[in-house]
């Protein structure tokens, strides 16, 4: 569920454009150059580039819009069609209008997901995006063996989520995990993990940290390489210190990267599943602890959708994640902007 | 210039093979010589490998494909997909018991089997078996039986011995006629200072007292949820709670890691064990372990957990031929063939009084002869009805017993909690 990290970094440098270049705008048959003087061609190819100049663009850009639409749009369209209905196994029932979303405003185990879910969004990004710049500013020193570093936070990243969430599971576990053991020399009780909301929230945003500092880390190095070399150089003319540049140069300079690494991060949280899925244990580990410690949005869809067998419930449910996930981006984008 | 009409061609090209392999979803899976293929769906073990090679010997022009699912987590929602969506559920279909009553509310989605000669086969089950599968009336019988999870309990005789227990499985049985007996024996086994914890966690147990609880549990049999007014299931709350209390439990989750190593390890003494759980037991405990474990009976009068059917999707192109190999699997030899693959114990009177499962031994457990434990268990038992939403709320009643055990809840509170939460998922 976490696979929607993919994408490119926003802050690429700006795309080589040379004059004289043909592009396909170019071949537009309004074009402000004079026509040649040349003979007029047969009028058969006239008309025949003149359809393919108006339509093969659309052509062209027509896989990503159709695949998107097939896949992205129809589902959730007919998602929001099945959650306004009594749906569950044998098919649709009757038409409830907005009955599912009544009931789930006054649903306790829905809010505990919601909380759950902020809870460990939090725990998850903030320390990882922190961490990731002051990461990505070391890897932009002169060190060496720089490309073996710089190879090595990205390691986790290819890691199977699975085998994370696995092995930190064996790592927080209450009876024999490394942690308490670790704890348990320093004379601290060991832990129940998966017996409290704060316990099983670290565990749980550690994985997520592990797994992705790397990759952010990685994303505001690419958009550190960017930044003018001279900027620093004065800085250091004037007698600003490493500190101070990395605050007055550094971070505003990767703004794009920075807003760009938050909003990705809060929309793979916002449907963290795997990571609690493997975390919670025994048959019913969708219900993410014995009280729903560690619930989140997405495990209780999956849990009405595909255990209770609630599909109009479950529909309302992915509907609720999909709205808090635009309100929050909307958010981060307005926070994160609001210094320029 | 010259190049743009090869570009159009390419984007027709292009939009052509798109076309093409969206075309290209479905597919039949017969080849056009005749010969049927019938795919039956499983999950976990059914240990049916040698009979379908038999069948399909004696039935030229069939033959078999087995798609199987691990666990039966996994395997509902699959199937609940196949099911409502008309297709994918193949021809044979696995159903487990507390998943039953869900597609027994709509029993039109199976083939009646009574339309295929099945009623003959009625005295081959025993009897609430049958009708666990047959629609309220008799008109309709949508599965037939193939193993019953016959109740034993397992120990370990290492860790018997170090508590000064008896380890013989004759004596280890007299020790507890009744759970009391059970929670005695517990209690001294936690003074000898083992290690061990006496059981494994809450779960187990508490299904086991409860399937021994009279004929319904949550619902009663016209489907009213009857959670908190049923004395029984009060009282297998309250008698679990109790051995928590003792601090018998190891608190561990059945099925999770910890459980797996805690075979191995000797986290635990004893554990309820249904027939189908031996595999499990033998598989995570390893070779090292073998004749550490042994198998006794449960306190009580016997009991089953789980068991399954096997029924024939109405969305099957080969029902006549399904039905026929439904009957074969589930026949007293079939269900002999399967016992003795997996040690998945027979729902039919023939197959349970079979020598060959009388007096069939298991070598991991020390040569216990299961298949006369198990039987007993199973003669020894009254039907249990269970209702449409049993699972999801024997989840939630589990989950209240995991947070007693995690000192999470006062059994008043978790108790008040489990009721609640049926409550509401049942609305």
């Amino acid at each position: 569920m976490t696979s929607g990290r993919g994408g490119t970094s926003a802050a690429a440098p700006s795309f080589p454009f040379r004059e004289g270049h043909t592009l396909i705008t170019d071949v537009r048959p309004r074009s402000a150059k004079p026509p040649r003087s040349t003979p007029i061609p047969p009028p058969r190819r006239g008309f025949l580039s003149h359809v393919d100049a108006k339509w093969s663009p659309y052509l062209f850009i027509a896989p990503f819009f159709v695949i998107f639409a097939v896949f992205g749009l129809f589902p959730l369209a007919y998602t929001g069609w099945v959650s306004l209905h009594d749906w569950d196994i044998g098919g649709a029932g009757a038409f409830v209008g907005l009955d599912n979303y009544t009931e789930l405003f006054g649903d306790p185990d829905f809010w505990n997901a919601v909380v759950n879910t902020l809870g460990m969004l939090v725990l998850a990004t903030v320390p990882q995006l922190v961490l990731a710049l002051v990461l990505a500013s070391l890897l932009s020193q002169k060190l060496r063996g720089l490309t073996l570093l710089r190879m090595g936070v990205l390691l986790p990243i290819v890691t199977s989520v699975a085998a994370v969430g696995i092995v930190f599971s064996q790592i927080f576990d209450r009876d024999a995990g490394m942690v308490n053991g670790i704890l348990g020399l320093v004379n601290v009780d060991p832990i129940d993990w998966r017996a409290d909301k704060w316990s099983s929230w670290t565990a749980i945003a550690t994985m997520v940290n592990w797994r992705w500092t790397g990759y952010n880390a990685l994303i505001y190095l690419a958009a550190m390489q960017s930044i003018p070399r001279e900027l620093y150089e004065a800085a250091t003319v004037d007698g600003a210190s490493k500190v101070r540049q990395f605050r007055s140069i550094t971070v505003p300079m990767i703004r794009p990267a920075v807003i760009f690494t938050v909003i990705v991060s809060t929309i793979a949280g916002m449907q963290l599943f795997t990571e609690p899925l493997i975390f919670g244990q025994g048959g019913f580990a969708i219900s993410g602890g014995s009280l729903r410690q560690f619930q989140t949005l997405s495990m209780y869809m999956f849990e009405k959708a595909f255990r209770d067998f609630d599909y109009g419930y479950g529909s309302a449910v992915a509907w609720m994640i999909f709205l808090l996930i635009t309100l929050l981006a909307v958010v981060n984008y307005f926070v994160t902007r609001k210094g320029n | 210039m010259a190049v743009r009409p090869r570009r159009t061609l390419l984007t027709a090209v292009i939009a052509g093979a798109l076309a093409a392999t969206a075309a290209c979803g479905g597919g039949a899976s017969d080849s056009a010589s005749g010969q049927t293929t019938l795919i039956v769906k499983t999950f976990s073990q059914f240990g049916y490998d040698d009979l379908y090679k038999e069948y399909e010997a004696a039935h030229p022009g069939v033959s078999i494909k087995e798609e199987n699912i691990g666990k039966l987590g996994d395997y509902l929602p699959k199937l609940q997909q196949w099911m409502a969506a008309g297709k994918g559920a193949g021809d044979v279909v696995a159903l487990e018991e507390g998943i039953l009553s869900q597609f027994m509310a709509k029993p039109d989605q199976f083939v009646n089997l009574l339309d295929h000669g099945a009623d003959a086969l009625r005295p081959n089950f025993l009897e609430w078996k049958w009708k666990q599968a047959s629609t309220p009336d008799g008109s309709k019988v949508v599965g037939l039986g193939t193993d019953v999870g016959a109740q034993g309990m397992c120990y370990r005789t290492d860790l018997f011995a170090k508590a000064g227990l008896p380890t013989d499985r004759e004596a280890v049985g007299a020790l507890w006629t009744t759970w009391d007996d059970y929670v005695a024996t517990g209690k001294k086994f936690t003074q000898a200072g083992t290690d061990a914890k006496f059981f494994d966690s809450s779960g187990g147990i508490y299904l086991n007292i409860l399937m021994q609880q009279g004929d319904h549990t949550y619902y009663d049999t016209s489907n009213k949820l009857v959670i908190d007014s049923n004395p029984g299931v009060k009282k297998a709350w309250d008698q679990t709670i109790g051995m928590v209390e003792a601090g018998l439990s190891a608190n561990i989750d059945q099925w999770s890691p910890q459980w797996n190593a805690g075979f191995k390890n000797g986290t635990f003494a004893t554990i309820p064990c249904p027939s189908w759980m031996l595999g499990t037991i033998e598989k995570q405990s390893g070779p090292e372990n073998k004749g550490k474990w042994d198998v006794t009976r449960v306190p009580g009068n016997g009991a089953v957990r789980g068991g399954s059917f096997l029924a024939v999707p109405q969305q099957s192109s080969h029902q006549k031929e399904a039905a026929e190999l439904v009957k074969f699997l589930t026949s007293a030899k079939g269900q002999t063939a399967a016992f003795k693959a997996k040690n998945n114990f027979p729902s039919s009177p023939q197959a349970i009084d079979d020598p060959a499962v009388q007096t069939f031994t298991n070598a991991y457990f020390n040569g216990a002869p299961v298949g006369k434990i198990f039987g007993e268990s199973v003669k020894a038992l009254k039907p249990v009805y269970l209702g449409p939403d049993n699972n999801p709320i024997g989840d939630r009643v589990g989950n209240a017993l995991t947070a007693v055990e995690q000192h999470k809840l006062s059994p008043d509170e978790a108790w008040a909690k489990a009721v609640d939460d049926a409550k509401r998922l049942v609305k």
